[in-house]
């Protein structure tokens, strides 16, 4: 069932309008999820986490959607835009070229709500693969220096250490599409970006972690999590170089 | 056997298999295709112990292989822990099982059996 | 799959419009994977019917030379050469090979693992497998 509304008392200053489909669905009532229509005028700037809002403030306030930062830091709003996983506060609706801008929960994530979605597998999952240092002389002794890295090392995984947790990567994955099992690109690459770090000692236990039937290789190197990626961590590189590991091409 | 060991047999056998199946391939266009098919010409192919050699280790490089992407795939699409046995379990049955049918046919042809 | 797990299921796997070429060697190299599969279990059973001596190969040789068993037998042809060629590309990358160097990322943050190298790859696998597919169907047909 559709809905069409519009802001229309709303005084704005902008000439142009989008139709915002956003899917609703309350897994404690609904059978399934439906789509609201909202007219939103929007600007040049406007993204679309502030359409959003909008519509929460002067239509629906009972749309559900998870934000904090509104700068790309905090990983929140990972959300399907048009199809395609993007972070709300980052995509601008002149961006996305289209009359229509369709918001839907992130896939591959369960639903608490509307846009809402449960973060649990994925922070086991990141969990899982012990995303800390990890060596035997962790605390340092008063008179010691600091565990010194040159430019170098540190290039080798600061990449990876971008990662903000928004879950995009696992939403266009292709494996976790219909693997529930799969560790998945996010964890994976947390993985490399440990194992990659000159001050850790843990290699060998997270390549034994991620050497099972649900782990790293069930990676086929599609690539669409690094595409989706809002910080540049480009995951599939790093699952790849981690699995050189593995396969005896990196020592 | 961990998760690693069986894909590196993967990649192994597909490295192997392309080089043989390379050869295989070759073989067909040396001659006209028609004549290449022949009966007599795929007996006495059968016959070459060198062939019948290569022959057999293809269907053991393909087999390996293909069962194997056919569980990778199965693994993929299902999760459950009988689900996942029963695919493990079913695909090294179909393997086996095919390469016991293509050896069976390269043995008897190869000894004269027919 | 279950509204509980929300997840994209193989509609949303095989989907060839959001991702790019990367997506679509992907798919095409499972489904020619599991074609190249079929192909074999045939190929082993059919040859197999050497055992029935020269009047079941004959036999055998006339039902597959048909416009239309010549026709698959190009399609398997150009899926065994798009298989090859990317699974060597697949290959290569799942070592480390050809994905980038990790470097620190500037926006607008082009992932470097998707890179020309491989989309070179992609290609030239669809363009190989088409002119093998051309040659088979040349021989096949010629004939």
């Amino acid at each position: 069932m559709a809905q069409v509304s519009s802001v229309a008392d709303k005084q704005t200053t902008s000439s142009k309008s989008i139709t915002l489909r956003i899917s609703r669905y309350n897994p404690e009532y609904d059978d399934a999820s439906r789509f609201m229509e909202f007219n939103v005028s929007y600007e040049k700037w406007t993204t679309v986490l502030e359409a959003i809002l909008e519509v929460k403030q002067y239509f629906d306030h009972s749309v559900a959607v998870r934000y904090s930062c509104r700068q790309a830091t905090c990983g929140s709003c990972g959300m399907m835009i048009n199809g395609k996983p993007r972070l709300a506060c980052f995509t601008k609706i002149s961006e996305l070229d289209s009359n229509v801008v369709t918001v839907e929960p992130m896939s591959n994530f369960p639903i608490i709500r509307d846009l809402a979605v449960k973060f649990e597998r994925l922070f086991d999952t990141h969990h899982k693969i012990k995303p800390y240092l990890i060596r035997d002389d962790t605390e340092i002794e008063s008179d010691e220096k600091e565990f010194l890295q040159s430019p170098e090392e540190v290039e080798q995984y600061i990449q990876f250490a971008n990662c903000i947790k928004c879950g995009l990567c696992n939403a266009a994955c292709p494996t976790m599409a219909t693997d529930s099992s799969f560790v998945g690109p996010q964890a994976l690459a947390q993985a490399y970006r440990y194992v990659a770090d000159s001050r850790d000692k843990g290699k060998d236990s997270r390549l034994k972690m991620i050497d099972e039937s649900h782990g790293i290789w069930r990676c086929h190197f599609a690539g669409s999590c690094s595409q989706v990626c809002p910080k540049g961590v480009d995951p599939a590189m790093g699952i790849q170089l981690l699995r050189g590991y593995l396969l005896g091409f990196r020592s | 056997m961990r998760e690693s060991t069986i894909m590196k047999i993967h990649y192994g056998t597909a490295l192997a298999a392309v080089a043989l199946v390379a050869v295989h391939i070759l073989m067909r266009l040396t001659m006209n295709f028609a004549e290449s098919l022949e009966y007599e010409t795929v007996l006495a192919n059968y016959k070459f112990i060198p062939y019948a050699l290569m022959l057999e280790l293809i269907l053991i490089l393909l087999s390996v292989h293909g069962f194997n992407g056919l569980r990778v795939i199965l693994l993929e699409l299902k999760q459950g822990r009988t689900y996942e046995k029963a695919v493990s379990y079913g695909c090294l049955a179909a393997m086996v099982g095919l390469i016991a049918y293509g050896s069976r046919t390269i043995i008897m042809v190869n000894m004269g059996m027919v | 799959m279950t509204q509980d797990e929300n997840k994209e299921g193989v509609g949303g796997m095989i989907n060839p419009r959001r991702y790019g070429i990367e997506r679509v060697a992907y798919w095409l190299m499972r489904l020619s994977g599991l074609g190249l599969l079929a192909y074999f279990i045939g190929h082993i059973y059919e040859t197999s019917n050497i055992l029935r001596g020269q009047v079941g190969w004959t036999e055998l040789l006339e039902m597959t030379s048909t416009p239309f068993f010549h026709i698959i037998l190009s399609i398997v042809i150009a899926m065994c050469v798009f298989h090859t060629v990317n699974g060597i590309r697949v290959m290569l990358g799942h070592g480390g090979i050809g994905v980038g160097k990790p470097s620190r990322p500037d926006y607008p943050y082009d992932p470097a693992s998707q890179n020309y190298r491989h989309k070179i790859g992609i290609y030239s696998a669809i363009v190989l497998a088409a002119v093998a597919m051309m040659y088979g169907l040349a021989v096949l047909f010629g004939e």
